[in-house]
């Protein structure tokens, strides 16, 4: 692809200008640690970026410095933002040899089949992921309906004008501090757009472009269905992302136009040191259908409360989500659904399991704004605490300005039952899989959502995270 | 040939003695009636064989085929062939009847499986299992179902035969199976036991009904009265009782008789 002739010598700070931008060859480039205007610009002169998106980000960065960290969900005050690399090409995540990863996430990578080249990448180990096979023809037939599926920096480059009708325009960066700082330091995510009336049958998945950054720390992903056409993204996999790095920030921004449907399947499960604050949001139109589907398990603390705006009458937005804090971990996730438009309805189905003195709690919002009559929310709550160290809560936010308006919240906290274990452990599996069985059933409803190979990699998760840790 | 010994076995619920020193050996290939009015202990030592952590053993001993299995949790127990049916099967929502017992099934030939070691082959699991279903007249749909999740009393009773046909086991607990089963049910009951008890299990029907023994006809018949096995008979005692209740047997015990009116006077004067 590259059309340079690469340079031998060691790239440092400022060597940008040789042109680095476009190409995939195994340059390396780090920006150095920290965060601050001449960073910001570096990465922007490093993708060689139009005027309008340095500006962007460094009002952007502004923005991030200028706002307090929350104070609610998890504790964030030990993340110190200046010790942090913000930016990396892919090459660079090379370095690592397959000896260094632990041997925690070498287990769990065979225990969830996964194929070896994809392991390899999944560690750090490989930075590319040689997919171009399936890639290359599914790309094509794509590319023949119109739709665009690309990663979000060449999009910026090649569709310029889409990009920057819809970019940061469902998501401000003024929306909260880490949407702030994802958009200062943005690089990699994917870009889709799908033409009117067109349906994609298969989920597109971020595994056939896994060659670019798009597992990046700070991605960046816009999707646009337009009128009538249907999509379903799925993100994410089950294995451990394994990464030094320790904040991952991502922003999501997808719009729904009239009678589009468009469902975005998430399963990320990060390693334990890991900050996971993610912004995402979804406007949603006239009759249209937008779903979440958002499975959290691992980081150390998650923050994640996928959002949909029901724009005009007759929207529907659905959120299915399941969270699994483990020792150590922090699951602060939810939904936010906003009725902006009368006609509308959402519903919201979450469930948590907290092990091992882990920690989950369902936030979510149900806003129904003035002139927004006949709106109708549901929330259901599951929560399955497995033993006294383990911790679950719910903060539901209820914000109604109408009269008219149907609500119902339902919360429900459960141990496992003594009966049931029993009940299985007689027929002769041991109390962890006996435990697994019962968490997996938890849960079955969201799984069964899955696409099958996700569905079946999750089960095995759960009973993997069940094991030798009970009785 | 393989036996369940059970000597002078002791157990109490929540630090209250219910079983106060039963002895009895099943040998495979028998077939024993428990019966006993209401209360008198038959659950809590189906419960206590199976390894439930809720009965404690206070005294006395099971043992398999002369191994001390006392010790033992639940699902060892199961791996070395104990199998209760129980009389109040339990919900579990979201888990496949056929996931469910694929795991079991593995664990119960595989004795030795460690936790995450594959399961048996899909399709020689998926097969055994419609045979099995087709001889119970089950609609195989039900493999698919969520373990007696919204089953019918009946349908759930069905389910436990089922598990027992599957896991094949040396020694099932029958613990009031045919209570709420229609009569053609009963015959496809025992005629599931039936099959299987032949030289190769060693059955102990717990039940008030005589519809059961008549197809399994027992060797023995024990009566429990407050937690004690006070008397074995064979098939004509398990007749007498139906015809003419307990109270026979109680002027036969007067002590136990006294024991279980105690026990009454207890938890009323407690109420
Ligand atoms: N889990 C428990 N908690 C408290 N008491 C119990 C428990 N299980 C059994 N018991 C008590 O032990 C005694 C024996 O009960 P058990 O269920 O063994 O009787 P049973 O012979 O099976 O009666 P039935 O014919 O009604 O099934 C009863 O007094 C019962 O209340
Ligand atoms: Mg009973």
């Amino acid at each position: 692809m590259s059309t340079e002739t690469p340079s031998k010598a060691e790239p440092t700070i400022g060597d940008y200008q040789y042109g680095f931008h476009d190409s995939t060859d195994n340059y390396t480039f780090k920006s150095r640690k920290g965060l601050d205007h001449e960073i910001v610009r570096q990465i922007s002169a490093m993708k060689n970026e139009p005027q309008w998106m340095l500006d962007f980000r460094l009002k952007s960065l502004d923005i991030f410095f200028a706002r307090p960290m929350p104070q609610w969900g998890g504790d964030l005050d030990q993340i110190d933002f200046q010790n942090i690399y913000y930016y990396m090409k892919a090459s660079d995540r090379q370095e690592k040899s397959w000896d260094d990863v632990p041997e925690e996430i070498r287990k769990t990578y065979d225990r969830l089949g996964i194929p070896e080249a994809e392991k390899q990448y999944l560690a750090g180990v490989k930075a590319q992921y040689e997919s171009e096979v399936v890639y290359g023809s599914l790309q094509e037939d794509l590319a023949r309906q119109g739709v665009l599926f690309t990663d979000t920096d060449s999009a910026l480059r090649d569709h310029p004008d889409l990009f920057r009708e819809y970019f940061g325009t469902i998501i401000p960066s003024a929306d909260n501090k880490f949407a702030a700082l994802n958009s200062a330091v943005w690089s990699g995510g994917s870009f889709i757009y799908v033409p009117p009336g067109v349906h994609i049958e298969f989920p597109l998945q971020a595994y056939f472009r896994i060659n670019s950054e798009n597992m990046g720390q700070f991605e960046r992903t816009l999707i646009i269905v337009d009128e009538g056409a249907s999509a379903h993204y799925v993100e994410g996999c089950t294995a451990p992302s394994w990464s030094a790095e320790s904040l991952h920030s991502a922003v999501v921004e997808i719009v729904v136009k009239r009678k589009g449907r468009f469902r975005y399947t998430t399963i990320q499960n990060w390693a334990n040191n890991v900050y996971n604050l993610v912004t995402k949001r979804a406007m949603a139109y006239g009759d249209s259908l937008m779903e979440w589907v958002d499975g959290n398990l691992g980081s150390k603390i998650t923050m994640k409360y996928p959002a949909i705006y029901l724009m005009e009458p007759g929207a529907r937005g659905e959120t299915l989500s399941i969270a699994f804090a483990n020792k150590g971990q922090h699951q602060d996730a939810g939904a936010k659904m906003v009725h902006c438009a009368p006609n509308t309805s959402s519903r919201v189905i979450s469930k948590s399991i907290s092990k091992g003195g882990g920690r989950s709690s369902y936030r979510g919002l149900a806003k129904v704004v003035k002139g927004a009559t006949n709106c109708k929310t549901s929330v259901v709550c599951d929560a399955l605490i497995l033993d006294s160290a383990s911790r679950s809560d719910t903060y539901p936010y209820i914000e109604v300005e109408e009269d008219d308006v149907t609500i119902e919240h339902e919360a429900s906290v459960s141990k496992i039952a003594e009966e049931q274990l029993f009940y299985l452990m007689s027929r002769g599996l041991t109390e962890a899989e006996a435990s697994a069985m019962i968490v997996t059933g938890f849960i079955e409803p969201l799984v069964k959502e899955l696409p099958m190979e996700y569905a079946v990699e999750m089960n095995k998760l759960i009973e993997l995270q069940m094991e030798g840790s009970v009785g | 040939m393989a036996t369940l010994g059970i000597i002078d076995l002791q157990v109490s619920v929540e630090s209250k003695p219910i079983l106060k020193g039963v002895n009895l050996e099943i040998k495979a290939g028998e077939v024993h009636a428990l019966m006993g009015p209401n209360g008198s202990g038959k659950s809590t030592l189906a419960y206590a064989l199976a390894g439930h952590p809720k009965y404690e053993i206070t005294g006395g001993s099971i043992e398999i085929d002369g191994t001390d299995v006392t010790g033992l949790d639940a699902n060892e127990r199961a791996r070395l062939g104990m199998f209760l049916a129980f009389q109040y099967p339990v919900t579990i929502p979201g888990v496949r009847v056929a996931d469910f017992l694929r795991h079991a099934v593995t664990n119960r030939r595989d004795p030795e499986r460690k936790e995450g070691e594959n399961l048996m082959p899909m399709r020689e699991f998926r097969t055994e299992l419609k045979e099995r279903m087709t001889e119970l007249g089950m609609d195989t749909e039900f493999a698919r179902r969520y373990l007696n999740d919204g089953f019918s009393g009946g349908e759930k009773k069905r389910m436990e035969i089922l598990q027992m046909a599957m896991l094949k086991p040396k020694f099932a607990i029958l613990d009031e199976t045919d209570s709420g089963l229609d009569s053609d049910a009963v015959k496809v009951v025992s005629e599931g036991v039936n099959r299987l008890s032949g030289p190769e299990m060693g059955v102990l029907i717990i039940t008030h009904h005589e519809r059961l023994l008549e197809f399994n006809k027992p060797q023995f018949t024990h009566v429990m009265l407050a937690g004690r096995i006070v008397e074995t008979g064979d098939a004509s005692l398990a007749a007498e009782l139906h015809a003419n209740g307990y109270a026979t047997v109680r002027e036969r015990h007067p002590e136990e008789a006294a024991e279980e009116l105690t026990e009454q006077e207890k938890s009323l004067a407690s109420v």
